[in-house]
This record gives C-alpha cells, sequence and structure tokens, in this order.
C-alpha cells in the first residue's frame, strides 16, 4: 500500500464517499491518516459532511473553511502542505470531479511525483450517463491525467444507482469495468457496494450523511 | 423499460433539453445550476449541437432571443441573481412572442444571497419577471425525474404557445442524484410560419419584434395575447393531489418541499391526522381550479415555502379565501424538516 491515496473521476461518481469510507478503513486497519479534500469545484457534498465520523474515529480532515458553507468560494486551504512534510501519516486526498477538478493537484504534482509513494484511483460508475460506457471512462481517464500531470494508477468501480441500487445493478457492472481495466490498462482495485448489499471481494460503504436532509 | 441512469437534477434539464432537440444552449456559471452548462459543454460537441459560454447572463438571453427568431429551440438556465440580469431578455422574448425554455435553479436572497437552495423567487416567476404584461408559463418539478419531463413539455408548451417557459427549480432539485430514464421522447412538431429563415424570395420577409409605433396597436397586441393566456389558464394547469379524498387539512407545496412535506403528512396520518397535499405543477397557469374543489372540504390550509410567503397570496386567491391559510416556512437557504411540518399541521388541526 502506498503512503498517498489519490481519489478522481468524473463528475459524482461517488469519489468523497469512496474517499471518506477508504480513510475509515485505513484507520480501522491501524495506520496513521489524514484526510484531505481538494474539491474547486463543487461547493456541496463535501468531505467535511463526514466530519463528525472523522474527529470520531481520530482521523484529521483538511478542508476549506469555506467548504459546504453558503458560498462558492474554490479554496484550499495551506494546511495542505502538511500531507507531505508528515510522512510517517497516510494520505487521503479527494480530488474534484473531471479534468476541471483535477487542475488543483497540479499544484502538489512535484511533490508527489518527488516522494513516488502514491496510487492515484479513478472511480467509476457504469450508471453515470457521461461514464457509461469503456470508450467514454478512457477519454475521461485521459482529460484527468493531463490536467492533474499524474498518471493514475487503478480503477474503482462505485457503479451505483443511488438509494435504489440492487445487487444485480453491481453485478451488472463488472463485464463494463472489466473492459475499463483492458482498455486503460489499469488495474481493478475493488469494487465498492453499499451497506446492506453483500457479495464476495467487495469493499463496503457506508455513504456521507444526506446534504439536503430528509428530502427524499 | 428504458434505460436507467444516475443524474444530477441539472444534468436530466440539460439531456432532457438535447433530446427534445434542442441544439443550442447559451449559458454562463453560477452555482448551483452550473451543471447545466458543465454538462451542455460536453454533450452538445458530441450531437451536432451548439454549446456557447456567453460574457455574462444578459448576452446568454439576447443569444436566445437570436436562435428562437430562427424557430430553433433554445435554452438557457442560471440560477436568482443571473435570472434577475436575464429579466429584460424574457420581457422581449414575451413581446416578440418567441418560444424559449428558460431554467432557474433558485438559490437564497435577496441580492447575492447565498448558494443554499430557495423557492423565493416564485414571484418574480409567476408574475413575469422582467417589465411590461405578459407572463410565462412556469413548471416546478420535484424529482430528477421530472426535471426531465417536465424541461421536455416545456419545449412543447414553448412552440405551442409561442411563449417563454420557466422551469422553476432549487438548488436541492439541482443537485441531488436519483436514478431517471430519459427515454422515448418525441418532441411536438410544431410549424413556424414566422420563423426568420430566409424568404428564399418566395415570400414576404417576417418581421420579430417588440417595437409598436402606436399605442393602440401595443394595445391590441396585449389584448390578444391574453386571451391565448385565459386560454392556457384553462387547458395547462396541472397538478397533483395527495390524501385528498378525506382530507380536512391541506398542505401545498411545491418542488422540494412537497417532499418534506410529504413524509410529514405520512407521519400526520399515522397519528390519525385527515391530512393531505396539493401539489401545483404548473405555477403559472396557477392550478386553482384544484383548490377550489377541496376549499369546502378542508378546514384550513397550509402552505409550506422555502421563502417569506410568496404562494400563499395564490392558494388564498384560489379558495377565495374561505378558508384561513397559514404559513410554515423557512428561508435564506433552510430547508423545513417534516417535524417542523408535522408539528404546524399539529397546530392547525388543533390536535395536541
Amino acid at each position: 500500500m502506498k503512503r498517498i491515496t489519490l481519489f478522481l473521476g468524473h463528475y459524482g461518481s461517488g469519489k468523497t464517499n469512496v474517499a471518506v469510507n477508504y480513510a475509515l478503513h485505513l484507520k480501522e486497519s491501524g495506520f496513521p491518516v489524514v484526510i484531505a479534500d481538494l474539491d474547486i469545484v463543487n461547493p456541496y457534498f463535501r468531505t467535511k459532511d463526514s466530519q463528525k465520523i472523522l474527529d470520531e474515529k481520530g482521523i484529521k480532515l483538511i478542508s476549506s473553511e469555506y467548504a459546504a458553507s453558503n458560498v462558492d468560494f474554490p479554496a484550499i486551504p495551506g494546511e495542505m502542505y502538511s500531507v507531505f512534510d508528515d510522512k510517517a501519516t497516510y494520505a487521503v486526498l479527494d480530488i474534484g470531479g473531471d479534468d476541471r477538478g483535477a487542475y488543483a493537484l497540479g499544484r502538489y504534482r512535484d511533490q508527489i511525483l518527488e516522494e513516488d509513494n502514491y496510487d492515484a484511483f479513478l472511480v467509476i460508475n457504469k450508471y453515470r450517463p457521461l461514464t457509461k460506457t469503456p470508450e467514454l471512462c478512457v477519454e475521461i481517464k485521459e482529460e484527468i491525467e493531463a490536467a492533474a500531470g499524474i498518471k493514475l494508477t487503478g480503477i474503482v468501480n462505485n457503479s451505483n444507482l443511488g438509494d435504489s441500487t440492487t445487487k444485480q445493478d453491481v453485478l451488472d457492472s463488472y463485464s463494463y469495468v472489466k473492459e475499463v481495466s483492458e482498455k486503460t490498462n489499469l488495474p481493478i482495485v475493488f469494487t465498492t457496494v453499499k451497506k446492506g448489499i453483500k457479495i464476495d471481494n467487495t469493499f463496503t460503504i457506508e455513504l456521507q450523511p444526506k446534504t439536503f436532509g430528509e428530502v427524499y | 423499460m428504458g434505460e436507467k441512469v444516475l443524474m444530477k437534477g441539472n444534468e436530466a434539464i440539460a439531456e432532457a433539453a438535447i433530446r427534445a432537440g434542442c441544439m443550442h444552449y447559451f449559458g454562463y456559471p453560477i452555482t448551483p445550476q452550473t451543471e447545466v452548462a458543465a454538462y451542455m459543454s460536453k454533450r452538445m460537441p458530441k450531437v451536432g449541437g451548439v454549446f456557447l459560454q456567453a460574457e455574462s447572463e444578459i448576452a446568454a438571453i439576447n443569444m436566445v432571443i437570436g436562435v428562437a427568431a430562427t424557430g430553433k429551440r433554445v435554452m438557457t438556465s442560471s440560477s436568482s441573481p443571473g435570472i434577475s440580469l436575464k429579466g429584460e431578455g424574457i420581457s422581449y422574448l414575451a413581446g416578440c412572442d418567441l418560444p424559449a425554455v428558460v431554467v432557474n435553479v433558485q438559490r437564497g436572497g435577496p441580492g447575492l444571497g447565498g448558494i443554499q437552495p430557495s423557492q423565493a423567487d416564485y414571484w418574480q416567476t409567476t408574475r413575469g419577471g422582467g417589465h411590461g404584461d405578459y407572463h410565462n408559463i412556469v413548471l416546478a418539478p420535484a424529482s430528477v425525474q421530472e426535471m426531465a419531463s417536465l424541461t421536455v413539455r416545456g419545449f412543447d408548451l414553448a412552440d405551442k404557445y409561442r411563449m417563454v417557459v420557466m422551469i422553476l427549480a432549487d438548488g436541492t432539485m439541482g443537485q441531488m442524484m436519483e436514478p431517471v430514464e430519459i427515454d422515448n421522447i418525441e418532441p411536438l412538431k410544431v410549424e413556424k410560419p414566422w420563423a426568420l429563415t430566409g424568404t428564399g424570395m418566395k415570400r414576404k420577409p417576417n418581421i420579430v419584434n417588440s417595437l409598436y409605433l402606436k399605442p393602440n396597436e401595443l394595445e391590441k397586441t396585449n389584448f390578444d395575447r391574453y386571451k391565448k393566456y385565459t386560454k392556457i389558464a384553462e387547458t395547462e394547469a396541472l397538478a397533483e393531489e395527495y390524501l385528498m379524498e378525506d382530507a380536512e387539512i391541506c398542505v401545498t407545496a411545491f418542488g422540494i418541499t412537497s417532499r418534506v412535506a410529504k413524509n410529514a403528512i405520512k407521519e400526520a396520518r399515522a397519528q390519525g391526522i385527515k391530512v393531505g397535499m396539493i401539489r401545483p405543477i404548473t405555477l403559472w397557469p396557477f392550478p386553482k381550479s384544484t383548490y377550489m374543489k377541496h376549499a369546502d372540504q378542508c378546514k384550513a390550509f397550509i402552505s409550506v415555502e422555502m421563502n417569506m410567503g410568496q404562494m400563499i397570496e395564490d392558494v388564498q386567491l384560489a379558495i377565495e379565501c374561505k378558508k384561513p391559510v397559514t404559513l410554515c416556512n423557512r428561508t435564506g437557504g433552510m430547508i423545513p424538516k417534516p417535524e417542523e411540518i408535522l408539528a404546524k399541521i399539529k397546530e392547525v388541526g388543533g390536535v395536541k
């Protein structure tokens, strides 16, 4: 396992949910963990929505004070540099969506490449219309790599239909993600399932608290 | 059954517009509707359409006027402050009798306000929003699926009546993700003999214009336009009724608040309170007859809104003030909780 794990991908692919759960998983496995929110695209659905559970579990959160606030102010705190100074702590980096989100990573590219102890995972969801085919995933992968200046190293299959996801929906994504893997030459790192669905060899994730409350 | 995809409300609007034959989109980014433009920027080049990020909201709405005049389907989208900027252009579209779809994914106001969801542009939207005597048809979706279906309906209505149709959504509707099917869309085909398509030297030039040199001619145009509005009010009003058969208390809400209200109503019913809901889907024309139908049966109405009480006036007018209408509201980007609505239902119903 590498010290730094980056989660990148298409807008709305589930990067934040995956990143938070991955950080929790690392912590439960006994590693010191910090999670950093580098999203400069979307002011909603931020890592900060999970602050309570992160605090409870003793995971440090680096996040802009404007995240999940009433202003849309793209910002990354200076504290972000501590991720690269403190090499004893494992870091999970939640990057904004698409190539536009990945540009933020360019600021830290030199440190990441110099240390050379990172994984950069592409989070994909078969049920998102702009990544519904392997060809579209390849397109997004190349756009993200160009913007970030960092090569991706693996794929996270986060195929889901939100609250109504069934076991079959997840199973139906396997041939798709296999094809994405073949076309990109990237290994499939894991497939996620939401809590309540049981499939062997998957990573169970608990969803973040609902941003807008009981509106469903 | 069609293919299910997981979409944000903003994306569903954009995809539905493309499927409805809208090949021209002009916009300017503003939270919380930016994904409409972002999605269009990805999809339009692939389907041979035009995505253009204008230099401002005002520029974008004037580009809409240009395309609408040629008879092509065209859309723009923004959020509250941006819609105010588009007000002049919307009035010109109305004055020129041009069809277009304008999306408002509302945020908190007034002024710059904030980026959290709101329904405070109800008055602005249902009363026209710009200057002069005119109406827009206003559609209020309450799910991501409706963001898509009402966008398609919006284009059809716009063409049918040569009017601006506004999709009045809010930050939650724009941002939330839900499974949605956008298939089997058959856009209404409307002949547009008035459009500026070139005479080919075979006919007299068409003129699209909102300036009248003689006041009596402008008056006649306005009178004629209002005859059209009367017809629309009679035929196009839409509302959903939820548990209204035996309801003694009627909750009313549109868009996102109707979903929160539904949760409160379920709980109230479980506690034995006879409560139902009217959800207007068209905010203009306001579905007055649906309210009037229940005005004698219900002892009270509760208008749940994310503003300081705007739709409540239309409800009072619709039931001709026969029964009291109470406001249950949050504003400034706050969303009411089901418990708050339940408490109001109990208070109005005299339940301890």
